[in-house]
């Protein structure tokens, strides 16, 4: 079917959409709601970063968009789709790796590429895919170890691999270098930064550290505190890429940005003390 | 108490003399000969770890010879090793079909746990993949496992017999029920543990039912599902022997029962070795087995 000139923009511009997204979780202490209307769109190769104080629902939007949850209300829609339920067009990169220990890293990373190409590729093409999965990410010396044998780092690199190797459209990310030390994780933001610009895929990421967020993404989406959280705010990060770490800590820009997000989250929506 | 009321004079001599001892010591002899070497350390080492278990057997044995010297009825350790050399220097006669050497015997029984407890894998396996991932299931079983397990394995003989008209069949019948609940149970539960991170793995990468099971469920239960087995088959080696005293035949049951009958109580002590020496080896070669296994 053509589609109409109209439609493609929308599509461009609304890649991934949330329309008056609820989410309620009923559980054995009673109903919690966590999000209540909650919209927004992505723009197709758009880096979205989404911040809040821990238990504001910022794992569950990314959940839903996963399709790992289903909305109480609402809709949410990717590529013009309903998403009904998980697909390797979006993929996830889990804040704790989440790679199978009995595998090794290139194991782990074949299991996704089997599974998104095996019915219409060769195997020799296949491993081809695994191979440059591994290399993308800087990791074909330890590609024959397993999870245990290698770095916090390391396995958060394979993870992304694992995610990027299945070509999605969208690439998800809870708290990907959450668990990892400033240094690694600095490393693994710029390697991600350049893994992004070489893809052009569309990419959401879930993260509780602000340099890490306005480094990144092209937008910031600020959730206020749960229960019943839903956006704050929108921020537009309108530097210029590629981006450097070390010239941006001097652009005033930035930290005016910066700023904003600490003026969100310390000042309008600080969090009550627990 | 004495200790206490040592006076500042007094811990300053013994510094004093303590540091005048040391010092020339430690000027005179040469560091290297001080070291002793690397063979001198590991065969300490093995002793240290051999020692304990064979102080622990010489103790088993010297409260054995004391109860025997007490009764005269009981046979001590020297009579009771005369009986085994004899008897273990043919293990492996027939004379007629209740007369067999001890090799037989063991043999027989060995072959019965095989065979009950190779059924109970083959059944109870499968059946706790499917009770650990099924909710509906696992509620279905529940009740069922819960009052079927606390049964006595002997409780299940007369059944057995009833059932199959035979004896070698029933004691199968009985290794395989009281074998089958620690691989359903230890399966089922290792299934229910799989961390939902996995699961959420499978989900994104959508991942088939097969490759569910053989890339995420089969790896992370295998550990828990050799618990169940050798926790099984120590069961059914458990339950080989009283089962065999009822059903006669072959076997190192009827073996010792047969030697009640003939008051050959020597006999009936080696039988006791002999069970607990393969109960071991069985429980040592499954242990390894697990090790092998293990992803860790």
């Amino acid at each position: 079917m053509e589609k109409t000139a109209q439609e493609k923009i929308n599509l461009q511009t609304r890649y991934v959409q949330l329309e008056n997204v609820n989410m309620t979780f009923f559980t054995k202490k009673g109903t919690f709601e966590a999000l209540k209307n909650v919209n927004f769109s992505i723009r197709e190769g758009e880096f979205i970063s989404i911040i809040g104080h821990s238990g504001c629902g910022k794992s569950t939007v990314l959940n839903l968009i996963a399709g790992l949850l289903h909305p109480t209300d609402g809709n949410l829609f990717c590529a013009g789709r309903e998403i009904a339920g998980p697909g390797p067009e979006r993929a996830v990169v889990f804040q704790n790796h989440s790679l199978l220990p009995w595998l090794t890293c290139a194991e782990n990373v074949h299991l996704a590429v089997e599974r998104v190409f095996g019915g219409k590729e060769s195997k020799a093409k296949l491993a081809q895919r695994t191979q440059a999965a591994i290399e993308l990410v800087g990791l074909a010396h330890a590609a024959e170890k397993r999870p245990n044998e290698i770095s916090g780092g390391m396995k958060q690199r394979v993870g992304i691999a694992r995610a990027l190797a299945m070509e999605p459209k969208v690439l998800l990310l809870d708290e990907p270098f959450g668990a990892l030390d400033a240094l690694t994780r600095a490393h693994l933001q710029d390697e991600l930064m350049g893994i992004m610009a070489k893809s052009g895929c569309t990419a959401v990421m879930v993260t509780h550290d602000v340099d890490e967020a306005v480094l990144l993404s092209d937008r910031i989406v600020m959730m206020t505190n749960g229960p019943a959280a839903t956006i704050g705010e929108i921020l537009e990060v309108d530097l210029a890429r590629p981006r450097k770490r070390l010239e941006l800590a001097e652009d005033s820009h930035y930290n005016h940005l910066r700023s904003e997000v600490l003026k969100f989250l310390y000042e309008r929506h600080a969090r009550k003390a627990a | 108490m004495s200790a206490v009321s040592i006076s500042k004079k007094d811990i300053k001599t013994i510094m004093k003399s303590d540091q005048t001892i040391v010092k020339p010591a430690a000027a005179v002899t040469p560091p290297v000969a001080a070291r002793p070497s690397m063979l001198a350390l590991k065969s300490r080492a093995f002793f240290q770890w051999l020692l304990p278990p064979v102080f622990g057997l010489l103790l088993l044995v010297a409260i054995w010879a004391l109860i025997s010297y007490q009764s005269p009825n009981l046979p001590g350790p020297l009579p009771t090793w005369q009986a085994a050399t004899e008897l273990f220097s043919d293990p492996f006669y027939i004379n007629d079909p209740n007369d067999q050497g001890i090799g037989w015997n063991i043999l027989a029984s060995l072959e019965r746990v095989a065979l009950g407890f190779g059924l109970a894998a083959l059944v109870g396996i499968p059946l706790g993949f499917i009770i650990g991932r099924f909710q509906f299931i696992s509620r279905m079983a529940a009740p069922v496992i819960g009052i079927l397990r606390p049964v006595s394995p002997l409780a299940w003989l007369p059944i057995g017999l009833l059932v199959f008209k035979a004896a070698d069949p029933a004691a199968i019948w009985v290794i395989f029920i009281s074998a089958i609940w620690p691989m359903i149970i230890n399966t089922a539960v290792g299934v229910s543990k799989v961390p939902q991170d996995y699961m959420n793995v499978a989900k994104v990468l959508n991942l088939s039912e097969w490759k569910i099971v053989t890339k995420i469920l089969f790896p992370f239960v295998l550990p828990y599902m050799m618990t169940g087995v050798r926790l099984s088959i120590g069961v059914a080696w458990l339950v080989i022997v009283a089962a065999e005293m009822l059903t006669g035949g072959v076997g190192i049951g009827f073996w010792v029962w047969d030697e009640w009958n003939n008051l050959n109580v020597e006999h009936i002590i080696i039988a006791i070795f002999v069970v607990g020496i393969v109960g071991l080896l069985l429980e040592v070669a499954l242990t390894s087995l697990a090790k092998r296994f293990s992803y860790e």
